[in-house]
């Protein structure tokens, strides 16, 4: 029996064993980043400690345990549990680390690679990271180097709610629709 | 002629309706980052995806067809479930952080003489979304959440998500 078969047939893994969570969305695929996470386990020896959130992949990884989606509370118990998160430059992601206070590396998908449509990922990573609000590896190597030495410090955590500009401009359009009729 | 009625006899002191739309993801957890600017009013959530239920639980929550400009007949159905959505509701305001389905929902809520307000994505930075690009001129409040982005024309920078 292979080992993919293996971690298909016992389920998910404990949370308590999963020190760091690859997570890559629930539209595409993203086995470039679940390939590197694998390859830096599978060296370092820290294989029974990753959860790989796939996706759409054909090729799921063969050292590490994966599954292809999680439900909302399911996601929330292993990304809160972990050590480390590792991710595509999703703003879900993104934003949910910041709030919740975790440890995150992102890697941009790109088009090149048939990873997206377009590469806002990579935009969206390069002005974050300058703004000091994400880990940004933008390639394989840069995120095997990251995964050696990061210190696993997250951001300063943020609020759950969009700052007061933001909601005053929207209350006011809200306002504004009930005084126009 | 017409008559500005702020309190109008017909409704009193009805509650304002929003109806608030995202695609599953991203989209929707910004979304829900605004929650505080339609404290005191009825909302009714649409995502694309049937687990967000769980996130806004206790309000009204309706599922809505995932779709890009991509595949056509699924966008076109997905233009057709968000209409018919609007048009049941009735909302007073409809607010959306994107991506098709809320070009739908800003275009048929202005139908409706709903206010409609568009904020583009903080995903996109170096340009607007397509969708945010047809749905903004639409939009009676249009936001991007970059400055740079911002033009007199619209749309307009008035802060973000980050909170």
């Amino acid at each position: 029996m292979s080992m993919l078969t293996a971690h298909q047939l016992l389920g998910l893994p404990p949370q308590s064993a999963v020190r760091v969570l690859v997570t890559v969305g629930t539209e595409l695929p993203f086995d470039r980043l679940v390939r590197a996470v694998e390859s830096w386990a599978t060296t370092r020896g820290h294989t029974d400690e990753v959860l790989a959130q796939v996706g759409a992949s054909d090729e799921p990884p063969g050292a590490i345990a994966w599954t292809r989606f999680l439900d909302g509370p399911r996601f929330r118990e292993y990304f809160n549990g972990a050590d480390l998160v590792i991710a595509h430059a999703g703003m879900g992601t993104i934003l949910s680390a910041l709030q919740f206070g975790r440890p995150l590396i992102v890697m941009p998908r790109l088009a090149q690679f048939g990873e997206h449509r377009n590469d806002h990922q990579l935009a969206t990573a390069r002005r974050l990271s300058e703004l000091d609000r994400v880990d940004v590896a933008f390639d394989e190597a840069e995120l095997l180097g990251r995964l050696d030495d990061h210190d696993l410090t997250p951001r300063e955590p943020i609020g759950p709610y969009a700052d007061e500009q933001m909601i005053s401009a929207l209350r006011g359009a809200i306002r504004d629709s009930h005084e126009l009729r | 002629m017409t008559l500005h009625r702020p309190h109008s006899p017909h409704r009193p002191h009805r509650p304002r309706r929003v109806l608030a739309v995202a695609s599953g993801g991203g989209h929707w957890i910004q979304l829900l980052r605004m929650r505080p600017a339609w404290e005191g009013c009825e909302v009714v959530y649409a995502s694309t995806r049937p687990t967000d239920r769980d996130e806004v639980a206790g309000a009204p929550f309706r599922v809505v067809p995932d779709a890009n400009r991509w595949v056509k007949w699924r966008a076109l159905w997905c233009g057709i479930r968000v209409a018919l959505l609007v048009v049941a509701q009735r909302p007073d305001t409809v607010v959306t952080t994107g991506a098709l389905p809320g070009y739908f929902a800003v275009v048929t809520g202005r139908l409706i003489g709903a206010r409609t307000v568009w904020v583009d994505s903080v995903a996109n930075v170096d340009e607007l979304s397509m969708s945010g690009r047809w749905a903004g001129p639409h939009a009676d409040l249009w936001l991007t959440q970059w400055k740079h982005l911002s033009t007199p024309d619209g749309p307009t920078y008035r802060g973000t998500v980050f909170g």
